[in-house]
């Protein structure tokens, strides 16, 4: 069945300082597909797309919709259009509920001035069940989940009534359990004649739910409307980066020696004063990666917070090499050897204000090498990360770009670049490889395994169940605030993580910490 | 806040410029409907504040203390807070210069030095104040420095009182003249206007705000605290320490604005019964600066002509005064407005070079307020 083209987006052309992002694309999506943006970090998916949603003027190319060529201006056009855009960092009011977040800006009034909520919150119930995307229209943004807060992001521009829902990196963020309920939002959403544009680096997802792939290299369409169910995943792969990929890092067998990072029945807390870390215990030793698998929220983001002195230890203790570390503050802990990838790129891993060179020295500025009297040797700086720009395969024009101006790929390998370049003992990688294209994940696990083949030690947090089997050498379960089991990647599966992370006992795998 | 949006909201110094120009243009349209000429109004402004020596030394004396504040401002700024304070700060330094300048006898060489750096001195531990109140008491440094300003005022009054009171008169006695700022050969050059050597002082705190912001380590440190508190505690920033840090700069930088004008324009310390104003003049230069250094000087310098030369309106052309409270109002109101402003030149912009490339700019403007 051949369907009518929506979105046709003709020779588009998008230039930032020093940079091509989008050099005369084409682009069709039809009605009611779901069609899947691909390419490698910095290729120019999300500039394309902010492009369609009226955030960006393309220098040159024109759009048409339904046929209709359009000038989008603004984001408001595209509203009226009947586009809609999910963005990878949502846009919502913590202290607001789902519903009043999900009105903003297109209040229905009663009497000409007075909000009227009762109608709205029956509109959002009515939208919700419709495509099944269960949420509580009372609830406050700040209580509730991020796969929760992503389906408020997707009912708000329903509530709007788009009907071209653009998604970039809608994944990134999310647990495989809400992946998979996001799979099944997508396929109500295409029932009801939606037509959806996915922006995504996992490979899987596309060949489960999408019709047909754009794929972009350096800001170049290499491969329009390809059909997927004619493709591999392989294929894919080498198309967007433009040689053989592998997915599976090669690694030896680790030779674990002594123990680096010892906690040592660790209680804590959270910022609501719930007890998230629970009489904890658990060894990272010297060569090993240790993998940290759980469903989020049962205690990772303040396990990676203890150790890295960002939250105090309420009882128990936290040795690296035998010496306490869990008084000390973030410097001095990063000082004695602890590096830290940290889970939340943005908020805490860099500052996106400042320059590339700026943030590539953010823990160790202060340290002789960039610091003399106390000025900074800027020039010092700046070669410092020309290098592990080069070395990290960084996709700018130089490195005195704001880190806000990159795309979110190549921000995630500033920090990796950053972290990893200190060589420090202890490395607490959270979500590494959170928003990478392929082959920076491929890089980035290189780099990890050669850490642990340094005699280093590695502590993985991460929801990618596949990447914990793949780079693990042992994987700890986390549940609420203990470590529940640690198990043999070699000797286990999904489906037996997936049973333990909810609580649930396995015989596969040796017990105990 | 997406990376897009926050790319894209700061456009280039063209905010300020438009601001100003339609700032005068609305001041010329509600002076012709008062029936003013606004061409004269303007050109007799430009006359007084530029007309001779004598007017341009008084000028630049205007210009002088808005310096001093704006740079207050902006420094706290930089790092995320709003110094509402630098007018407290401000009389704090020049009362203390007061004091030195008045109950001391010393070589001018040691005198001024001593009554400048003290008065530097206090205006930062008045400006710590309210650091530290928001560190350790979360007491939000607006709050905290607008009781400061009362507090400042009349601790001012009460020293002068009961330590340097001028028998009869409602001001101090006139502080010794090795401790002044000022000179009769740079009076004389100007003809006798009151010009001083604050303006020096003024140019060097300009550079050193510039120097410590962008090339030292603990500007590195402000600006990323100023940016992003989170990231920054997380690269081992000692964020608390650094807040009290930048709220004692900004009062270093408007105490010496007191210390200058004390003991360069009016060598003795008023009972002042209202706030001199100076300090919120600050917030206005450095908002129009963009928490710049030279932006600073250009704030400064607009407000200085416009305050100074009003009166030369209403000599000139019968206008009264208080329009050009209405044109710097309106101005002010189009630079916090800036996305009114920002919505005009991109239409403009659209008319001119139809189809030219919208480049966002790298512009520092931004997180104004
Ligand atoms: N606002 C901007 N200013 C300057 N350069 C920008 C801006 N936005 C994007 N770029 C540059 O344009 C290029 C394309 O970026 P874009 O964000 O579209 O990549 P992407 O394909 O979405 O990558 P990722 O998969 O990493 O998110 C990058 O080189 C980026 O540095
Ligand atoms: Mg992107």
């Amino acid at each position: 069945m051949e369907r009518q083209t929506v979105i046709e987006m003709r020779n588009i052309t998008k230039r930032f300082p020093g940079i091509v992002a989008n050099d005369a694309v084409n682009l069709q999506v039809r009605q009611g597909e779901i069609h899947a943006l691909l390419g490698e970090n910095g290729a120019g998916k999300s500039t394309l797309m902010n492009v369609l949603f009226g955030l960006y003027q393309p220098d040159e190319g024109d759009i048409y919709i339904r046929g209709e060529k359009v000038e989008i201006t603004d984001p408001n056009v595209a509203n009226d259009l009947g586009i809609g855009m999910v963005h990878q960092h949502f846009m919502l009011i913590d202290t607001f509920t789902v519903a009043q977040n999900i009105i903003l800006g297109s209040e229905p009034k009663k009497k000409g001035w007075r909000i009227d909520y009762n109608k709205s919150v029956e509109e959002i119930q009515q939208l919700s069940e419709k495509y099944g995307l269960r949420v509580d229209p009372h609830a406050k943004i700040k209580d509730i989940s991020v796969g929760m807060q992503q389906r408020v992001e997707i009912l708000k521009i329903l509530y709007r009534g788009a009907d071209i829902l653009i998604f970039d990196e809608p994944t990134a963020v999310l647990t495989p359990q809400e992946i998979q309920e996001l799979i099944t939002i997508f396929k109500n959403l295409v029932k009801e004649g939606k037509t959806i544009l996915l922006i995504t680096h996992k490979l899987k997802e596309i060949m489960a739910t999408c019709d047909r792939v754009t794929i972009i290299r350096r800001g170049k369409v290499i491969d329009g409307s390809l059909e997927v169910s004619q493709t591999t995943p392989d294929e894919l792969a080498a198309k967007m980066v433009g040689k053989e990929v592998k997915f599976k890092v090669d690694k030896k067998d680790a030779v674990p020696g002594h123990p680096v990072l010892s906690v040592k029945h660790v209680t804590a807390y959270d910022n609501r004063g719930i007890k998230k870390l629970n009489d904890i215990s658990f060894e990272v030793k010297a060569g090993e990666i240790l993998g940290i698998a759980g469903v989020d929220g049962n205690g990772q983001s303040e396990l990676i917070d203890v150790i890295s002195g960002l939250r105090p230890v309420a009882s128990g203790e936290i040795l690296l090499m035998d010496r306490p570390i869990h008084h000390l503050s973030p410097r001095k802990i990063s000082e004695r050897g602890v590096g830290h990838i940290p889970e939340d790129r943005q908020k805490r891993g860099l500052i996106l204000d400042f320059s590339i060179a700026e943030n590539m020295v953010l823990k160790n500025y202060h340290q002789p090498e960039f610091s003399n009297r106390g000025f900074l040797n800027y020039k010092k700086v700046r070669e410092h990360a020309a290098r592990l720009i080069a070395e990290f395969d960084i996709r700018t024009p130089d490195e005195s770009v704001k880190a806000g101006a990159l795309s979110g790929g190549n921000q995630q390998k500033v920090i990796i670049a950053r972290e990893v370049n200190h060589n420090p003992d202890l490395l607490i990688a959270a979500q590494p490889t959170r928003g990478l294209d392929v082959g920076a994940i491929e890089f980035v696990h290189r780099r990890l395994v050669e850490q642990r083949d340094k005699k280093k030690a590695v502590l993985l947090i991460s929801l990618d169940l596949d990447e914990l089997l793949n780079l693990s050498d042992r994987i700890a379960v986390l549940y609420e605030g203990q470590i529940v089991g640690i198990v043999d990647p070699r000797e286990t599966n999904e489906k037996d993580l997936g049973l333990m992370m909810s609580g649930g006992k396995t015989n596969s795998g040796s017990w105990g910490a | 806040m997406n990376k897009v949006i926050r790319i894209f909201i700061k456009d280039s110094t063209l905010i300020p410029v438009i601001s100003i120009v339609l700032g005068l243009l609305i001041g010329a349209l509600i002076m012709l409907l008062g029936a003013y000429n606004p061409i004269r109004a303007y050109a007799s402004l430009i006359e007084k504040a530029f007309g001779d020596l004598y007017s341009i030394g008084e000028t630049i004396r205007q210009i002088t203390p808005l310096i001093f504040t704006g740079l207050s401002v902006a420094f706290a700024f930089r790092i995320g807070l709003f110094n509402i304070g630098a007018e407290g700060q401000f009389i704090i330094g020049s009362v203390t210069a007061a004091f030195v300048g008045i109950q001391f006898d010393l070589p001018w060489y040691i005198h001024v030095p001593f009554a400048v750096v003290a008065g530097g001195i206090a205006g930062g531990l008045w400006g710590s104040l309210a650091g530290l109140l928001k560190v350790y008491r979360g007491v939000h440094e607006v709050i905290a420095t607008i009781m400061l300003n009362w507090i400042a005022l009349y601790l001012s009054n009460y020293i002068v009182k009961f330590f340097l009171i001028e028998p009869g008169q409602q001001r101090s006695r006139i502080l010794s003249d090795s401790s002044w700022l000022s000179s009769s050969w740079l009076s004389q050059l100007f003809d006798g206007a009151r010009i001083h050597y604050g303006i020096l002082l003024g140019l060097i705190c300009t550079f050193l705000f510039y120097v410590i912001l962008w090339k030292t380590r603990q500007g590195y440190e402000l600006r990323a605290v100023g940016y992003n508190p989170d990231a920054s505690e997380y690269a081992g920033i000692h964020v608390k320490k650094n807040i009290v840090r930048s709220m004692m700069v900004s009062g270093v930088f408007a105490g010496l604005g007191g210390a200058s004008e004390v003991l360069g324009v009016f060598h003795y310390q008023t009972i002042h019964s209202v706030f001199p104003g100076h300090g919120f003049e600050g917030i206005a230069v450095a908002l129009l600066g963009g928490n710049t250094a030279v932006g600073t000087i250009l704030g400064a310098v607009l407000f200085g002509v416009l305050t100074f030369g009003a009166t030369g309106m209403k000599f000139g052309a019968g206008v009264p005064i208080e329009i050009i409270n209405i044109v710097i109002a309106l101005v002010i109101f189009f630079v916090a407005a800036s996305g009114l402003v920002k919505a005009i030149i991109d239409k403009v912009k659209k008319k001119i070079i139809s189809g030219g490339s919208s480049l966002p700019t790298s512009q520092d403007w931004k997180k104004g307020v």
